[in-house]
């Protein structure tokens, strides 16, 4: 039998950030369109729950106005952390982090794709569909719009901070519990801005500063935060 | 260019106990060791320990004459390390696996080389299975199929013929023999013999 193996030994390519980084987004997406299920359960979460409070408190539009931002932001939060304890999990516990820490590109490469693929498969759609469940807050076109955008700076964040929490967690037996009581308070920042935008529309005040304190938590995080899941990830995988 | 690893007094203790210490070694090109030992005497954590999984207590390790700590990316491209996980998604294909990890390490064969692979380790009619319905013989069998298309020239493996038949295990002991004649270098933790002989011999105690 011959087969296509009678090469000679040449050193492998050396790694890059760019090759780390599209292997893992790329993987981590293809994981995640061979099962949908995943993806929708944080969607239908998100849909679902923030549907229930305006059935659940009555309908005062006032009141529903008044509301609308903190809890859609709430229920952003809670979906998106829905989908954290899978992130790191299943690599560590079938092999495959091991290999993406043994591979040539720096180990900062992969971790960021798979944040980033975190936030495509979480954050992007609750932000998409955000301004469809203000509308059942009836909360104004304008605020609509600041409430999305805040979204779309604070998800990522949450992202970047869940995957610290969660491989922190990684490798402990109650993960989950561990990681509710890690995360959930670090959101604490992300939610008050982020909320804080939309109401400081509606009540007629400027949400710059808002969106700028949003957006510079997001470049310390985008900077920081993949190192320390680094770290975290060589603890576990020691 | 001439490769060899070098291990000089390795020692690892996991919480209080004392795995081992003193570990010192070398494979030149080639050349195969094997760690043997009862269960649980430290096989695997030495394999992590050199792959630079795990942190020795004391000891290091060489690559090429270079001690690894200074060029990890370096021995990092030139290793290919499989560990009692294989690694392998349930949710993709045998294929897709098989290429997933190839590029994980930079090489990317024609889709032709793949199949050719996959076709002889026994997996061309389930290459397109996902590998939740593959038993777990198959599933090592993507890691032949891997060993056979990864130039890596250092290999690193945990029980390679773990839930391998014989003609699984004759076909790595094929693979093995043609990567070290191509002046390849590996080191075995494993319990059976095989056709080519390993130079040394690594003795845990329990």
């Amino acid at each position: 039998m011959s087969v296509a193996i009678a090469r000679p030994i040449v050193p492998a390519a050396g790694g890059s950030f760019a090759g780390g980084f599209a292997w893992s987004f790329g993987r981590d997406l293809t994981l995640a369109m061979r099962h949908p299920g995943e993806t929708m359960l944080v969607v239908a979460f998100f849909l679902l729950v923030a549907s229930l409070f305006p059935l659940g408190v009555g309908a005062d539009p006032q009141l529903l106005a008044r509301i609308g931002p903190g809890v859609i932001w709430v229920c952003a939060l809670l979906a998106a952390f829905l989908s954290l304890p899978a992130l790191f999990a299943t690599d560590y516990a079938d092999g495959s982090l091991e290999q993406m820490q043994l591979a040539p590109h720096p180990m900062v490469s992969w971790v960021s794709g798979k944040i980033a693929a975190h936030w495509i498969m979480s954050g992007l759609p609750l932000t998409l569909l955000s301004p469809f469940i203000g509308l059942q807050y009836g909360l104004p076109v304008d605020v609509l719009g600041v409430l999305a955008a805040a979204l779309l700076l604070g998800t990522p964040t949450i992202s970047l901070l869940g995957a610290a929490c969660t491989a922190l967690a990684l490798g402990a037996r109650g993960g989950g519990m561990l990681l509710a009581l890690l995360a959930l308070p670090l959101f604490v920042p992300v939610l008050i801005f982020g909320a804080g935008a939309a109401e400081a529309q509606a009540t007629g005040l400027s949400a710059a500063p808002h969106f700028s304190i949003l957006g510079a938590v997001l470049i310390v995080g985008a900077m920081a935060l993949p190192f320390a899941v680094c770290a975290a990830v060589r603890i576990a995988l020691d | 260019m001439t490769r060899s690893l070098e291990a000089n007094g390795l020692a690892c203790s996991r919480g209080v106990t004392r795995l081992f210490r003193d570990v010192s070694f070398h494979v030149a090109m080639g050349e195969w060791i094997a760690l043997r030992g009862p269960n649980g005497s430290g096989k695997t954590t030495l394999l992590r320990c050199i792959a630079g999984l795990t942190q020795p207590d004391a000891g290091e390790v060489r690559w090429a004459g270079e001690p690894v700590r200074n060029a990890v990316a370096r021995f990092h491209a030139d290793l290919l390390f499989a560990g009692h996980l294989p690694g392998i998604k349930d949710d993709l294909t045998a294929e897709e696996n098989l290429r997933g990890a190839l590029s994980l390490r930079g090489v990317c064969p024609e889709p032709a080389a793949i199949r050719s692979a996959l076709a002889h380790a026994g997996l061309e009619k389930r290459r397109n299975l996902p590998a939740r319905r593959l038993s777990a013989g198959q599933r090592r069998r993507i890691g032949l199929a891997r060993l056979a298309l990864d130039p890596a020239p250092l290999w690193m493996l945990d029980e390679p013929l773990t839930a391998l038949d014989d003609a699984g295990q004759a076909l790595f002991a094929d693979l093995l023999a043609r990567h070290l004649e191509r002046g390849g270098l590996a080191v075995l933790a494993m319990h059976h013999d095989l056709a080519p002989s390993p130079a040394r011999v690594v003795r845990f105690d329990a």
